[in-house]
């Protein structure tokens, strides 16, 4: 193990982890705001932001699917010894982290289920543009609609049509996030 | 600085909580169930409440707790004074000041803000639980979005009083699919649901969290020729003169004297403060109690 997998955690986990759940919480209430994320440095290629959610999501009960580059020894080890989280296969994790692009299709992910609609994957997907303009949002959490830069339309109205079953995701960038839940309506500009 | 973690719960207890709570609000009006613990109080002093602000509360935050809209009963009381021990959090009585807000069954007369969070204290979450007492079926019935049998129970309410009687916890449906318990509150609080702040739900007897993210849709079930009415007391209250607060009677004698009084406390002292005063008040001094 690199020394380097040591480092970059919370320095002052219950509360650096309170304030971060807050601004996920935030996130996810509110499809389409954007929020900042501070107190974690994990290591290349995973964002700050993405590096923060896992530290404040992750624990052993919770499989971690890493997907492409992701997937490499510096990541597995950081998430492992910060969180815990058991590496697991797309169909298993209850967590995935990766590249909007390595992690798509969905299909293969834990959707959950009519009775336990819970029992579903919550998608950490890295984006190259995070910023509120682009698509048009409307649902849940959302008053009239919002905007969203988002990496595609379709797989996401595919996910929402089944609500409500479907997976959830955070979407990050940098030291930015921002949630999108399975209830978000999505229409193209 | 206090002995213990940061908000009593350990991190692990605190991120199973924060799970439930971003599934549930991904399935608004969905029961997510969730491993709750033993608290520091009895079950049906608000433990699922407790857990639920546990996991929220940061420490720049300003908390309220509200018993039936009373800032100073024995459960807001005591609640309070244990998230400023453990918690180490700043509380106020004044809604507009709060973060985070925890209440038993009833919404704040003020309307809440975007960066304002309602936790509420819920003993039944299963809004189909006294019409079928069997966990394995009501699960099915949410489902397959069976809820005729709630409606049946509102109608024979009609048929029986020759109204809807169910005057708290009274069902709606969110989003217009789940249907869900808003915990007990009166169902003159029922059209406040659709609001501008996070409103999270925690039962923790009943191991079961649920959500609703700002402005959802919430329906309060009703027929078109008995449509939903939010009622009140048909009074003005007695210490501030307000006509359109929800009110609490209170029993004055054994005479059969009474008063009317607005349940929320906080609204009710602003407005005395502010110059208001009711048929039985007396003109607002600080620190008259």
């Amino acid at each position: 193990m690199q020394v380097s997998a040591l480092e970059g955690g919370f320095s002052d986990a219950p509360v650096q982890a309170a304030r971060a759940f807050r601004a996920a919480m935030s996130a996810m209430a509110r499809p389409g705001t954007i929020e900042t994320v501070t107190d974690a440095t994990p290591p290349a290629p995973l964002s700050v932001a993405a590096g923060v959610l896992a530290l404040t999501l992750l624990d052993p009960e919770t499989p971690v699917y890493l997907a492409g580059a992701l997937d490499c020894p510096q990541v597995r080890e950081w998430i492992t010894f910060h969180t815990g989280a058991p590496i697991a296969g797309r169909s298993t994790c209850a967590f995935a982290l990766g590249r909007w692009a390595d992690l798509v299709p969905l299909p293969g992910y834990r959707i959950g289920t009519s009775s336990y609609p819970d029992r579903s994957a919550t998608l950490i997907a890295e984006v190259d543009l995070l910023e509120p303009s682009g698509t048009t949002l409307s649902g849940p959490g959302i008053m009239g609609v919002s905007v969203l830069s988002l990496p595609e339309t379709e797989t996401i109205q595919a996910n929402h049509a089944q609500f409500p079953l479907g997976v959830d995701f955070f979407l990050t960038c940098g030291d930015r996030l921002a949630g999108l839940p399975r209830s978000t309506k999505v229409e193209a500009l | 600085m206090s002995d213990y973690n940061f908000a009593y719960l350990d991190e692990q207890t605190k991120r199973m909580i924060r799970r439930a709570i971003l599934k549930g609000l991904a399935v608004p009006g969905y029961q997510v169930p969730f491993a709750s613990r033993e608290m520091p109080m009895p079950y049906g002093w608000g433990t699922g409440g407790v857990q639920v602000s546990a996991a929220v509360l940061v420490p720049e935050d300003v908390m309220k707790v509200i018993d039936q809209g009373a800032d100073d009963t024995t459960n807001a009381v005591s609640i309070r004074k244990f998230f400023e021990k453990t918690a180490g959090v700043a509380t106020t009585e004044h809604t507009r000041d709060a973060d985070v807000i925890q209440t038993r069954h009833r919404i704040p007369e003020e309307p809440l803000r975007e960066d304002q969070i309602l936790v509420y204290q819920v003993p039944i979450p299963e809004p189909l639980r006294f019409l079928e007492p069997r966990e394995t079926e009501t699960r099915k019935m949410h489902a397959l979005e069976e809820y005729g049998l709630m409606h049946v129970k509102l109608y024979e309410d009609i048929s029986r009083h020759g109204a809807i009687s169910t005057a708290y916890a009274y069902p709606v449906k969110v989003e217009g699919r789940y249907v869900m318990d808003p915990s007990p509150i009166p169902k003159f609080d029922n059209p406040k649901l659709e609001m501008a702040a996070v409103q999270l739900f925690g039962a923790g007897r009943e191991q079961r969290i649920y959500a609703l993210p700002p402005y959802t849709q919430v329906v309060s079930l009703d027929f078109e020729d008995f449509p939903f009415e939010a009622s009140k007391a048909d009074h003005a209250c007695d210490l501030c003169g307000c006509n359109t607060s929800y009110l609490d009677e209170v029993i004055m004698d054994d005479a059969g004297g009474r008063m009317f009084v607005c349940s929320d406390t906080d609204f009710c002292r602003e407005r005395r403060a502010a110059g208001h005063v009711g048929a039985q008040g007396a003109p607002y001094e600080e620190d008259a109690a």
